[in-house]
């Protein structure tokens, strides 16, 4: 599915110059369930950016799907964004001024679906992430963990077989979060591929596998499950 | 997708009403001064009568002071004298000519009740009609013979003839104009041609006039004169005999010269008449006789004022500050939704599809600015004629052209404005905006 081979990003400002990845090499399977941790500035949102082709990388190659991003123009990449990637970010993310189906609308308009679709995936994903009754809701008028929920069901409408979660739990109360991760494990069973970023060990734990990052490389690849080292207090 | 875009760009209006306010405001302020200066130059320079006016010509003959032009750039008089008018129209050398005066009449009405008013009038010749393409509702003009025979005719406008037979058919009909009596024999339809260019003397956009009668009637009644009468020199004795034999100017000439040969012609025929005068002592100058078709008489006669047209650059010039204020006012606002652009992109939206959406935005507050631009471009020709009064009565009409002109410039001005905003904020780099939050 995903196929990294000595990705390097480098931010150059007047100053300095920062090494956000270098020379990354990750693999992920199709279907699989990966969980990105490591230290903040460590560059796992970076990694999901350019995963998610809203980034370009200085060296190195990228497979996705088989197919070498590197080549592709802006209208290519935003059209793999638009089917075949979900994004879930760090924070909600919701357009203030949309009302809550408008919001998981924006993808569906962008995917040129006739109006019955885009109204029949809408009220689907909104049934599913228990939000039914909240179509004409601002996302203002929708509480943190609510508003998280839009998130994910705008990430869910299009049906991606790749989504890339930063922190989707991060700023939720632990009871809400397991709601949100109960969701992301669904989309998995049904086939996903997932890389989720977290903090939270316990949520790194119900993945297949974890990647660890440092300093913009890739430091430990660990099985996930029960009894694995970072359960047992791996600095983070 | 149009109409998705054109929703988005309503609830952005709505949710940025002061900025979006300030940004109509600010189009609508260009678009109604530019238009407004516009509207009045467009008027001023429109051909009058498009089917004829390369074949009428306003006739000069240069019977001025030998010792002082008319004009300081040597061109001669714009009317004639009145001698020199009846034997233009006796030799009858162009197709179709008239010589002619504006006049001023007393209507009495039959009715007892009613009181005599004032109305504005114009002498011409039978060929008046058939030149200047009248629009008739009733009757015709009068012939060639009512001319000779000096009979009272008279031609009404539709307003008059709605005014004294309240708009039924009045040809045969008698009217008493000052103290004499009229055979009604023609009803025009509404006519204003703008400018009013058979005679730009008082006002090139008055009115049309309300009765035409026979020119042959200036003398034979002592009709008066309503219009500019110049002399280089004092009249010759007294009255009004006198006054016709005079070297004053006070009559306007036309003639149809329906191509080149007969402009020639006209053009030698008119040499032929100032020489043989030159040997009778009158016209002193060099010979200086010239015919001018109807837009080079307009130009001729400064109908489009220097002003306007002074104006014109200054108003374009307006517009180009209001339009840079709204590129400014665009930038903060595209600029703004930095967050939501990098969204749309990570959700998939290509740059195109952005561009299209925020020039669509661009183009909503072109089409409130314009919409708002056009009653400000009314409200300012209302106030061009609250300050020159009647003299521009007719020039203020805003019509379909100009209103779908100023909304047309307004969109394209705003999306114009919107381009470099637009193009700043589609490039927006998605990443680092998501990653900031
Ligand atoms: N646009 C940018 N310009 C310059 N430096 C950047 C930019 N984005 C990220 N960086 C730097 O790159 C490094 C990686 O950043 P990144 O956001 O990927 O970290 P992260 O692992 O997601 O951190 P966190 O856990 O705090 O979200 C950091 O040192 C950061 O300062
Ligand atoms: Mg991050």
């Amino acid at each position: 599915m995903l196929s990294m081979k000595n990705v390097s990003r480098i931010y150059r400002t007047d100053v300095v110059q920062t090494h956000a990845l270098r020379n990354l090499s990750l693999e992920v399977e199709a279907g699989e369930f990966v969980a990105l941790v490591g230290p903040s500035g460590s560059g796992k949102t970076t990694f999901l950016n350019i995963a998610g082709l809203l980034e370009t990388f200085d060296d190195g190659s990228y497979q996705l799907d088989g197919r070498d991003v590197a080549g592709l123009n802006d209208n290519d990449r935003s059209r793999l964004r638009n089917e075949k990637i979900g994004f879930i970010f760090q924070s909600f993310n919701l357009i203030p001024e949309l009302n809550i189906a408008d919001n998981i609308d924006v993808p569906l308009r962008y995917r040129g679906f006739a109006a019955r679709e885009r109204k029949r995936r809408v009220d689907r994903v909104l049934e599913v992430v228990g939000l039914g009754g909240r179509k004409k809701h601002l996302p203002s008028q929708l509480s943190g963990g609510q508003q998280q929920r839009v998130a994910i069901a705008r990430a869910l409408a299009g049906d991606p077989g790749f989504l890339l979660a930063d922190e989707p739990t991060g700023n939720l109360d632990s009871s809400t979060a397991a709601g949100v991760m109960e969701l992301i494990n669904e989309i998995h069973r049904n086939g996903a591929t997932i890389i989720m970023v977290t903090h939270d060990l316990e949520l790194a734990a119900r993945a297949e596998r974890i990647v660890r990052l440092s300093d913009g490389q890739v430091v430990l690849l660990d099985e996930g499950g029960e009894g694995s080292e970072l359960e047992n207090g791996a600095a983070v | 997708m149009l109409g998705y875009y054109v929703r988005l760009a309503a609830i952005s209006i709505r949710e940025n009403a002061v900025m979006s306010l300030l940004m109509i405001t600010a189009v609508a302020v260009g678009i109604g001064t530019c238009m407004t200066i516009v509207t009045v130059n467009y008027i001023m320079a429109k051909d009058p009568i498009p089917q004829k006016s390369e074949v009428l010509y306003a006739v000069q003959l240069d019977s001025w002071n030998p010792n002082d032009a008319f004009r300081d750039d040597g061109s001669p008089p714009d009317q004639l004298t009145y001698t020199d008018a009846l034997a233009l129209m006796d030799a009858r050398s162009a197709f179709r000519q008239t010589a002619m005066v504006g006049t001023s009449l007393i209507v009495q009405p039959d009715d007892p009740d009613s009181k005599p008013f004032q109305a504005s009038g114009r002498a011409a010749y039978a060929d008046f009609f058939a030149m200047f393409d009248t629009p008739f509702l009733f009757g015709s003009g009068w012939d060639a013979d009512a001319d000779r025979r000096l009979e009272q005719v008279v031609v009404l406008s539709r307003e008059m003839n709605d005014r004294l037979f309240g708009g039924e058919n009045s040809v045969g009909e008698n009217i008493t104009l000052g103290s004499y009596d009229y055979r009604v024999v023609g009803v025009l339809d509404t006519w204003q041609p703008m400018p009013k260019f058979y005679d730009v003397t008082t006002g090139p956009f008055d009115k049309t006039e309300d009765v035409f009668v026979p020119f042959s009637l200036v003398a034979s009644l002592q009709l008066p004169r309503n219009g500019n009468t110049n002399c280089w020199k004092p009249v010759d004795g007294d009255g009004y005999e006198a006054f016709l034999a005079s070297e004053c100017i006070w009559i306007q000439f036309w003639a149809e010269l329906r191509n080149d040969a007969e402009k020639r012609e006209y053009l030698a025929f008119l040499d032929n008449y100032v020489n043989d005068q030159k040997s009778l002592g009158r016209f002193a100058r060099p010979l200086n006789n010239r015919v001018n078709d109807v837009n080079e008489w307009m130009d001729v006669m400064r109908v489009v004022d220097s002003n306007a047209t002074m104006m014109l650059p200054v108003s374009i010039m307006f517009l180009t500050v209001c339009l840079l204020n709204t590129i400014g006012l665009l930038l903060a606002k595209f600029l703004g939704k930095a967050p939501e652009i990098a969204l749309r992109r990570a959700l998939g939206a290509s740059k195109r599809a952005l561009f299209v959406q925020y020039l669509v935005e661009s183009g909503c507050i072109g089409v409130a600015g314009g919409v708002v631009g056009v009653v400000l471009t009314w409200l300012g020709l209302r106030g061009i004629e609250a300050l020159f009064g009647d003299l521009v009565e007719n020039l203020v009409q805003l019509d379909l052209v100009m209103v779908t002109a100023a909304v047309v410039l307004a969109i394209v001005s705003s999306m114009a404005a919107g381009l470099y905003p637009t193009w700043r904020a589609c490039n927006i780099e998605p990443a680092a905006q998501l990653k900031s939050q």
